[in-house]
């Protein structure tokens, strides 16, 4: 019952946030209730025991984008456009939610031990991971070891985005610009 | 905000503490929740937060640029060329089994090399993207000052004024 408690009023707590960053047109208001939105989401997490991801959630979506989307704020207008509420979008979303909803009804109750998802490589991860590995938090066994792979394209992922960045508004110019002013611009912004 | 003591002192306090946390996280990430990416976010909020209290100008003071890039590559290299090691010692890639004589020990030696390469790349990349979003706010003010239309109109008045 404690549990059901906790879940309704962190699920409602979203819902809110999520209604009252799209009312406001504010948009300091709306960075910083996104940044209220992960962190409800990370206690979400918690609360089904996912630390790893409560973690990363908390950091990068309460932490860094958070300040990232202020940095961005400084070079908009501090108030949103007025806009109408446009149906197509209205109504594909709200379809695409109800499918959602009826598509939950199929899955296996959360933690049911009979679910396909713990009974194909789970077990062996879980042994592996004290025998093979020695690791004791299995995450970290999964994510470095058995799924290395994927977070080596994790990393590249990243790299490949910071790279588009910086080729975009890092301020690396292929040309030397001519005027005195547009040149003094460029060296500033690559010291950036 | 540059003003602001008290978020000053507690920034100061906060700044090491913040630091020795990503540490923390990144080498006890094989017993307890966390890992590379978040210690490497956690420390590069370090450095965020240093440089949205302290201004810009001194946050770089204590993360130049070109060492963002060496962090960003070696991150990446280093889990490439320890996946690679797998290769070398006959193994595939990314087995770490065979980095050591013990297999659990060479699992250790792999996943933690792996990580630091994880927790390195999304330090440098979280501080790097930080100042150069920040930056093109100075970028953008400089520009707008004198944007591009009133440059070209200058500039062609100065060629004839040359030219007379």
């Amino acid at each position: 019952m404690a549990g059901f408690l906790v879940n309704a009023s962190l699920i409602a707590l979203l819902a809110l946030i999520a209604i009252l960053a799209l009312r406001l047109h504010r948009l300091f208001a709306v960075v910083m209730l996104s940044g209220a939105f992960s962190l409800v989401a990370a206690a979400q997490f918690v609360v089904l025991d996912a630390v790893d991801v409560a973690f990363t959630e908390a950091a990068v979506g309460a932490g860094i984008s958070t300040v990232l989307a202020l940095a961005t704020l400084s070079l908009l207008p501090a108030q949103e456009k007025p806009h109408s509420i446009s149906l197509v979008p209205a109504f594909l979303a709200t379809l695409t939610g109800l499918l959602l909803a009826v598509a939950v009804s199929d899955l296996p109750v959360f933690g049911d031990p009979k679910a396909p998802i713990h009974n194909h490589v789970a077990p062996e991860y879980i042994i592996g991971s004290e025998q093979a590995i020695g690791v004791p938090n299995i995450v970290t066994s999964v994510l470095a070891s058995y799924r290395s792979f994927d977070t080596f394209g994790e990393t590249l992922v990243v790299f490949t985005a910071v790279l588009a960045v910086l080729l975009i508004i890092g301020g690396y110019t292929r040309t030397p610009q001519k005027p005195k002013k547009a040149k003094r611009k460029t060296k500033g912004s690559q010291n950036a | 905000m540059h003003d602001d003591i008290v978020i000053r002192v507690v920034a100061k306090v906060m700044i090491p503490a913040v630091m020795l946390f990503a540490l923390y996280v990144q080498f006890h990430g094989d017993y307890g929740p966390g890992g590379g990416f978040q210690a490497g976010v956690i420390f590069a909020s370090a450095f965020v937060l240093n440089a949205v209290v302290f201004g810009l100008n001194k946050g770089r003071h204590v993360w130049p640029a070109r060492y963002n890039l060496m962090g960003i590559c070696g991150g990446v290299l280093l889990y490439g060329f320890t996946g690679v090691a797998g290769m070398v010692l006959g193994k595939n890639f990314l087995n770490f089994n065979v980095l050591s004589s013990d297999p659990v020990a060479g699992q250790h030696l792999g996943i933690l090399l792996v990580e630091f390469g994880v927790g390195l790349t999304v330090a440098a990349v979280m501080v790097m993207l930080f100042f150069t979003f920040a930056g093109r706010t100075a970028h953008l003010r400089l520009l707008s000052k004198s944007d591009a239309h009133e440059r070209k109109v200058s500039a062609s008045k100065t060629a004839k004024k040359v030219k007379k």
